[in-house]
């Protein structure tokens, strides 16, 4: 679903690459934490594979396709493939919940019948069921979170790239958004998560990439999140 | 759907930056007026170039009395000078220029000078052996003005040969000086109205970022993102456009056509139905100025 092949991302040719000749594939239907310290390079890669930033050096490739190819005109139709999460949520203030969600709908045209019977049905799989009209403000952090995922698969992206999405909550409220990540992962989306939560990493038993200064230090199919290699240290 | 929601998206940009929206509707009001108002000068001038260039003639004026002319030697004109003067004007190679051919005598002259000053008081002083007799020649081709002038000018009793025409290239140098003055100002504005412009859908697309942003996640496309913002720029400045259009047009009926015309009834004046032909055209250049504009903005500061 989403592979690197070589890929070396330079911002500043004076410094050390954000990523050094990555080479990383990620399967259908996956679910990876993407782990390492502030500046490791995990926000870049979720950057190229949105096609955000291009590529130094080396390809990126999402759903077989090489994002270098995508001519610009296309690259929304890419964007349309892959839904984001962050960790501060980034809702529409002045808009109720139906309404953050449906906005998702409307600018790629969506009808309004459309729009009506599929919002309801996200918000009832991210467990805000009649919540609809409450406005961002009336939420805890975690609906708040909540909401910001039923955006981001509301149009059934293959991929569900998150950026951090635990980090402004507590462990409890977080373990409830992993449970819905999961849950989505379980339907098939292609779940990419980069986070540096320890107590998440380890009670998941999912694949970890471990990143440092742009290079990957480790790739283990059930990881947890400080590998063997740092605990050897 | 779609466009209901780029209309709702226009409507809320709109509000949120009314104050700069009132002040692109005003540049480009006055910008466009005064590009108006140097085309309708324009006009002006073709208007009284088609109307008067048919009615001007070349006037050839005879010696009087007072005549100080080195061809007035004798004084005031013979009978004999009089009839070789018309003799040339028949003659084949001055004929094949000429149209029509009109004697004025002094008492002629006198009666147009009544009838042309007829409100002012000079006309008592003046008699009919202070006005010089002439021949009035309407030319095939009023450029031909030359030929006339060097058969002519040297001719003893000629006083002076007079080209109307150029009396009138005067008043329309005035009018295209006028014109010229206002398309000067009207570009100035009209930078400025591109400039404002530019900056108001900046601000729009500053106070708007975390929509966009959104919508450039989602997978919006560039025209669903951009588009709002472009129609909002073009939407202030064809409402500009519309009132400078009003405004000539109030300008060209009720001063030019009610005041200036009813002024110089002699003089044919533009009709404000010719408002008409260029409000389409300051509509366009109004759409343009604003789209090319938002454009060259957006490529900046809306990347998707």
């Amino acid at each position: 679903m989403i592979r690197f092949d070589q890929v070396t991302k330079i911002y500043d040719q004076n410094s050390r690459p954000a990523l050094d000749s990555v080479s990383i594939e990620v399967d259908r239907g996956e679910f990876v934490f993407l782990v390492g310290a502030s500046g490791s390079g995990k926000s870049t890669f979720l950057r190229l594979v949105l096609k955000e930033d291009r590529a130094s050096r080396g390809s990126v490739y999402v759903a077989g396709q090489n994002v270098a190819n995508i001519p610009s005109w296309r690259v929304p139709r890419l964007r349309r493939g892959i839904g984001v999460v962050f960790q501060d949520f980034r809702l529409l203030p002045n808009k109720t919940v139906f309404a953050n969600v449906a906005f998702a709908m409307q600018v790629i045209g969506r009808s309004r019948a459309v729009i009506k019977e599929t919002v309801p049905e996200v918000l009832k799989t991210v467990g805000l069921e009649g919540k609809n009209q409450r406005m961002p403000h009336e939420l805890s952090g975690g609906e708040q979170q909540r909401v910001a995922i039923a955006r981001a698969i509301v149009n059934k992206p293959g991929i569900l790239l998150a950026d951090e999405p635990t980090g402004n909550l507590d462990p409890t409220t977080s373990a409830g958004i992993m449970n819905v990540l999961d849950r989505i992962n379980q339907n098939g989306t292609t779940v990419v998560m980069a986070t540096h939560d320890d107590d998440i990493v380890n009670s998941m038993r999912k694949r970890v990439v471990e990143l440092r200064n742009g290079l990957v230090v480790r790739d283990e199919a059930h990881g947890i999140y400080i590998g063997e290699s740092k605990v050897a240290e | 759907m779609r466009l209901a929601f780029i209309l709702g998206e226009i409507g809320s940009g709109l509000r949120r930056n009314l104050s700069m929206v009132v002040s692109v509707i005003l540049v480009t009001f006055v910008s466009l007026t005064f590009v108006g108002a140097a085309g309708l000068l324009q006009l002006q001038i073709n208007q009284m170039k088609g109307y008067w260039y048919d009615k001007v003639q070349v006037a050839i004026f005879l010696c009087g009395e007072s005549s100080s002319a080195a061809t007035c030697a004798q004084g005031s004109v013979t009978d004999e000078q009089r009839e070789g003067i018309r003799g040339v004007l028949d003659s084949p190679s001055v004929q094949q220029y000429v149209d029509t051919v009109e004697y004025e005598s002094q008492e002629q002259a006198l009666a147009h000078f009544r009838d042309q000053f007829a409100n002012s008081p000079i006309v008592d002083s003046v008699t009919a052996d202070q006005l010089p007799e002439s021949f009035r020649v309407s030319l095939k081709d009023p450029e031909k003005y030359e030929v006339i002038n060097e058969a002519f000018s040297s001719l003893p009793g000629v006083e002076v040969v007079i080209d109307q025409r150029e009396l009138l290239e005067k008043v329309f140098s005035v009018i295209n000086f006028a014109s010229g003055i206002a398309l000067v100002i009207a570009g100035v504005m009209l930078v400025c109205a591109i400039l404002l412009i530019a900056t108001t859908i900046r601000l729009s697309a500053f106070s708007r970022r975390r929509e966009t942003g959104i919508m450039r996640l989602v997978g919006a496309s560039k025209a669903v993102i951009q588009l709002p913002f472009v129609l909002e720029g073009v939407i202030a400045a064809v409402v500009g456009a519309a009132l400078a259009s009003a405004t000539l047009w109030s300008i060209s009926h009720f001063a030019v056509g009610g005041w200036l015309a009813k002024q110089y009834p002699e003089t044919a004046f533009i009709s404000s139905m010719q408002v008409l032909w260029i409000a389409p055209g300051l509509i366009l250049l109004a759409v343009l100025l604003a789209g090319l504009s938002s454009m060259l903005t957006l490529r900046r500061y809306l990347k998707v």
